[in-house]
This record gives C-alpha cells, structure tokens and sequence, in this order.
C-alpha cells in the first residue's frame, strides 16, 4: 500500500461529498423513499407522530391531566354509554384518553431522541478514540465495552434508577449511557477501515492534526451508519421509556407518558379496555414507523448492504 | 477446545469484576445508603449507628475490598423489608424465572422454525409478505403491552385461563407466549435470511440436480446449516429475553426473579438489588459462554480457528 499526495484531493472529496454525477442527492433520495412503499408509510407516520407531539396542545379536546371523577371509565364514543366529546373514552380519573395520548406522544419522542444523542456522542467518542488511537486505549475501552455489553442494559437503568429516583432528565441519562455500546463498536470498526484509507494518509502526510483527521476526514465517513443506528435505535428507546414508565420507575405523574397510562390502564382491565389498549396502540404504531424509516435509511445509506443486494 | 474454554473461563472474571465495581459504586458513592436504608423519621443518632455499622466510616477502597470480600462468601446483606439474608431470597426465585424462560423459548422456536423456513422457501409470496409482516410488527409491539392484551382476551372476555399468579401449566401459557413472541418475531427474521443465503450455495444447486426431493433439500442441506448463524445470534437474545422477562414477570405477578428485582427497586432494598443483578448477570454471561460452546460443536469450520 502506497500513499501518494496526488490522489490525496481527489479521494478526499469523494469521500465527504457526493460524487458530482449525481447533481441534487436530495431530490434521489426523496424519488427512493417514495419508490419504497414502507419507507414511504414509515416517513409519513413518523411526520404524523412528530405534528401531534408539536400541536398537542392545539390538537387535544381536553386537558389531559384534568380529573373529572363524574365522568369516570368513560366507554370510547362508538360504544353505549360513550360520549362524542371524548372519542376515545375517559380514564379512572376521568381523564380524556385522546388528549393524553396526544400530549404522551410528547414525552415518548423528547426522551427517544435525547436519549439517542446521549448515547451516541459517548458512543461516537469512545469508538473515535478507541478506534484512531488503538493499543492499549483501545483494550481498555473495549474491554469496557464487552463489559458493558454482557450485562442486560435494564438491569443498569434499574440500578441507576434505584439509586437517583426517577425523574425526566434522570431517564434520558439513563437510557443513554447504558445504550452507548452499539455505537462505540460500530464507530471504532468503521474508523479502523478508514483510517487506513489513502485519503486519510494523504492528509497525515500534509501534518494534519490527529484532531483535524479525525473531524474533516474520519467523522464524515461515519455519519451515514450513525444516522442508519441512531434511528432504529430511537425506536428501542421509545419502548424502553414505556416499559420502565409502566414499571413506575419512569415518568411520574402528573407528566403524561404511553407507559404509565398503560399501568393505569391494567387495573382496570376487567371492566374498561380502553384505557390499556389505545396507548399500547400509539406506541406499536410509532415504533412500527421509525422501523420501516429506519430500515429504508439503511439500505439507501449503507453502501456495503447495497453491495450485497446487487450480489 | 480445552483451551478456548479455559480463555473463555478467564474472560469472566475481569466482566465480573466490573460488574460487582458498577454495582459498587452506584449503591454506595452516588446514592446514600444510609438515607436509602433508613426510614424518614430516623435521628441523627441512628445514622451515626447505622454508618459505624455499616463500615461507611472506612475509606472507600477499604469498603470496597470489604464489600468483595462479603460478595465471595455469598453475603449481599440483608434485606430491611424480608430482614434475611439477600442472596437466598434472590436464589428461591430462580427456578420459577427458568421455567418461564424456557417455556419461552419452546414458544419461540416452535413459531419461528417453520415461519422462518415458510417464509424463505416461498420468498416474496404473500405468505412471505405476511409473515415477515407479522415479525415486524412482533418487534414494534412493547411486550408488556402484548400481555395486557393477551390477558384481556384470553382471560378477561374469554375467561379461559388465568391473570395471573404462578400454578399449573394453565398459568404459564399466557406469559410463556408474551415473552415469546418477541423472540420468535427476531427469530424468524434470522432464520429466514440465513435460509435465503444458504439456499443459494452452490452444494444446494448441486442437492437439487441430483433429483433430490425439495424437501429433503430444504430440511438436510438448507435448514441444518442455516441454524448456525441462528444459534450465535441468539445467544445475544438472552439478554433481551432477561429484560423482557422482568417486565412480563410483573404484569403476569410471576415470582420469579425479575419480579422480586422490580419490587426491591420500588421499595429500594438495595441488598436484594445488588444480588439480583449480580446473580442475573452471572446467568447472561454463562448463557453466553454456553452459546459460544454449542456454536462450536455445531459448526465443525470453528475448530480450525
């Protein structure tokens, strides 16, 4: 392996633009996602998740965590006894469910995206360095890494939870620093390629800073795959939020999150379905759509899939 | 193999390590215990005692070293809201979080194994549609939401079995298919693709033109070998199955470990947490070296590396 200056310009380019025979890389990518019928659906179920979080506020017919014990378990309007003015029935407090699923939708997504930077800014540093930098840095961060991946993720958040007492800020730390190992592996194994690239010897050659390296010429590289992780990832995130809301050990009343309304909801099973099914609905269906976007981003972003499928 | 065991033997102690150090240090330099042990109306008094005996007085590293040296002999302390020793509490709930998990996993493998085969031989069909469909949608759905469902099916509309509480097979069914599931959604995603790969290797073309029955094809040549990636990649699932599993055993109220785990952390019983974790995080790390072995019985290729 050689590596010569000339080449050094003109590799780099490709690799932190667009090749030039493509003019508008947008325009591509929306003619992709528009020929992919699920990443179409997941884009558009997405937007729709995104606008009712954002417009909660305008949207909901009631406010969600004012009680109204005459109007207890009321039915979903198209049932006998349900009323028009709560479409999707009341719950043991006389809450409208509507209304809080609505502002739910607001939690599930702030906590699914911080919770996802969190992560992987560890993740995307750890792997930087541990990848760049190998020896015994490396081994160490590694090693951590295996550690961490060896223990299942919610017996730390337990731990953590346990300990700080749950809180808003508290859960976004949490699931991010207990989901940070995916990226570290992703990143590190990524920077390893690179690094030996010519374009990147090429600018070693020059002097570039390791710091410089690693920000104009490495990190560009990893963008794509991060982008690919990061997604699916706010998609376990959001059920993660759930699960540890249900289990009373996330977000605490009177903020309104899916989980905790499904834990309100189980008890009273026997006679009011509504108040348990129409949150878990939500939920499935927000997850269902930040999966098909997801995948869809995969197979347009990552190339070596691409490779493969044309195999 | 003497030898691979023997590294990988050794590979657990430094994760064991760091595991009991994590533990440590969230319990005991984050966190108060004391505040977290005694109630609200203790004196200052009480604290002073509660520090002395505890050893909070020491220097951290002697706390520590103390702390190991306790765990080795099995000792986690004692639990304020059983006021017994922790570890054996945590030990009683394992065989009812075994019988759950395993009665998961025969769930999971009696749906996906011919889902998966289904789906791969008759690829792009609507049956494929349909089951890589379901699968999707199998991951997308919060499991605990999935047992409140099935439970409002099943037990409350149909009263066919029961809410929950462990007893006969009739209490397992409903929270063996919840966890279940969504393993068998992953599952059959995994079958299905390793079955794609191989069916396109070059000794099936040679199976097939030999007049060799489909099925035989499918079932001694594509099936068998497509289960090696399956059986690795599945290994990685325990830890899903033991996270899914804390939260399926409290919306069923199944007594078994993960349950006893969400109870002490509502209640802060920290004893009772740091030997659940321990003790379930010891089970993950040896499902994982258990993986790693049968990976390499199944697959004769690991031998030569």
């Amino acid at each position: 392996m050689s590596s010569t200056l000339h080449i050094q310009t003109q590799t780099d380019a490709e690799a932190t633009t667009q090749p030039r025979h493509r003019p508008n890389p947008i325009l591509r990518f929306f003619r992709l996602l528009l020929k992919s019928k699920t990443g179409a659906l997941g884009l558009l179920i997405v937007l729709c998740v995104v606008l009712m979080a954002l417009l909660a506020p305008t949207l909901a017919p009631h406010d969600p965590v004012k009680t109204n014990v005459a109007k207890r378990l009321l039915p979903p309007m198209w049932q006998e006894k349900g009323k028009p003015e709560h479409p999707l029935g009341t719950d043991n407090l006389g809450r409208d469910v509507l209304s809080r699923i609505l502002y739910g939708s607001q939690i599930s997504l702030l906590v699914g995206f911080c919770a996802v930077v969190v992560a992987g800014l560890i993740g995307v540093i750890i792997g930087l360095f541990s990848g760049y930098y190998g020896g015994w840095l490396d081994a160490v961060l590694m090693r951590t890494t295996d550690a961490f991946l060896a223990i299942p993720n919610i017996l730390f958040m337990l731990v953590i939870l346990a300990v700080m007492g749950p809180s808003l800020v508290t859960l976004i730390f949490v699931l991010g620093f207990t989901n940070w190992t995916t990226y570290a592996r992703m990143v590190r194994g990524e920077v390893l390629s690179i690094k030996e690239r010519d374009f990147v010897r090429g600018a070693r050659a020059v002097g570039a800073s390791d710091l410089r390296i690693i920000s104009k010429h490495i990190l560009p590289n990893v963008i794509s795959s991060f982008i690919v992780i990061s997604t699916l990832s706010v998609a376990t995130t959001i059920i993660l939020e759930a699960s540890l809301s249900f289990l009373g050990l996330g977000i605490q009343p009177p903020d309104v999150s899916w989980g905790g309304m499904l834990s309100d909801g189980r008890q009273y099973l026997a006679t009011s379905w509504w108040v348990a099914t129409f949150p878990g609905i939500a939920i499935t269906i927000t997850v269902l759509g930040i999966i098909f976007l997801g995948d869809f981003l995969r197979d347009t972003l990552d190339p070596r899939l691409k490779a493969r499928k044309a195999k | 193999m003497r030898k691979f065991l023997v590294r990988s033997l050794l590979q657990i102690i430094p994760v064991l390590f760091l595991i009991t150090l994590i533990v440590f240090i969230l319990v005991h330099v984050t966190g108060d215990p004391v505040t977290l042990m005694l109630s609200d109306t203790a004196t200052d008094e009480d604290r002073a005692i509660l520090i002395q005996a505890l050893g909070l007085d020491q220097p951290i590293h002697v706390q520590y070293f103390k702390f190991l040296a306790n765990l080795f002999q099995g000792d986690f302390g004692t639990s304020f809201r059983y006021q017994e020793p922790a570890l054996p509490i945590v030990l009683e709930r394992m065989p009812a979080s075994f019988e759950l998990a395993i009665a998961s996993m025969i769930v999971a493998t009696v749906i996906a194994i011919p889902l998966g085969i289904l789906s791969a031989t008759k690829r792009n069909s609507f049956l494929d549609i349909f089951i890589t469909g379901s699968a999707v949608l199998g991951k997308a759905m919060p499991s605990f939401w999935l047992g409140i469902m099935l439970i409002l099916f099943f037990a409350v509309q149909m009263g066919a079995l029961p809410v929950s509480g462990k007893g006969g097979l009739a209490n397992l069914i409903l929270p063996a298919l919840t966890l279940g599931t969504g393993v068998a959604a992953e599952m059959t995603r995994l079958i299905r693709s390793s079955m794609l790969e191989i069916l396109q290797q070059d000794y099936i073309r040679t199976a097939r033109s030999k007049g060799m029955m489909e099925r035989l094809v499918v079932y001694r040549h594509a099936f068998r070998n497509s289960l090696i990636p399956v059986v690795t990649i599945m290994a990685l699932q325990t830890s899903h199955l033991i996270g899914g599993a804390l939260i399926t055993e409290t919306v069923f109220s199944w007594p078994g470990m993960g349950n006893l785990l969400i109870q002490a952390v509502n209640q802060r019983d920290m004893s009772i947490v740091q030997a659940a974790v321990f003790v379930i995080s010891l089970l993950v790390i040896l499902s994982n070296l258990l993986a790693d072995i049968c990976y390499r019985l199944i697959d004769p290729r690991m031998k030569y590396n």
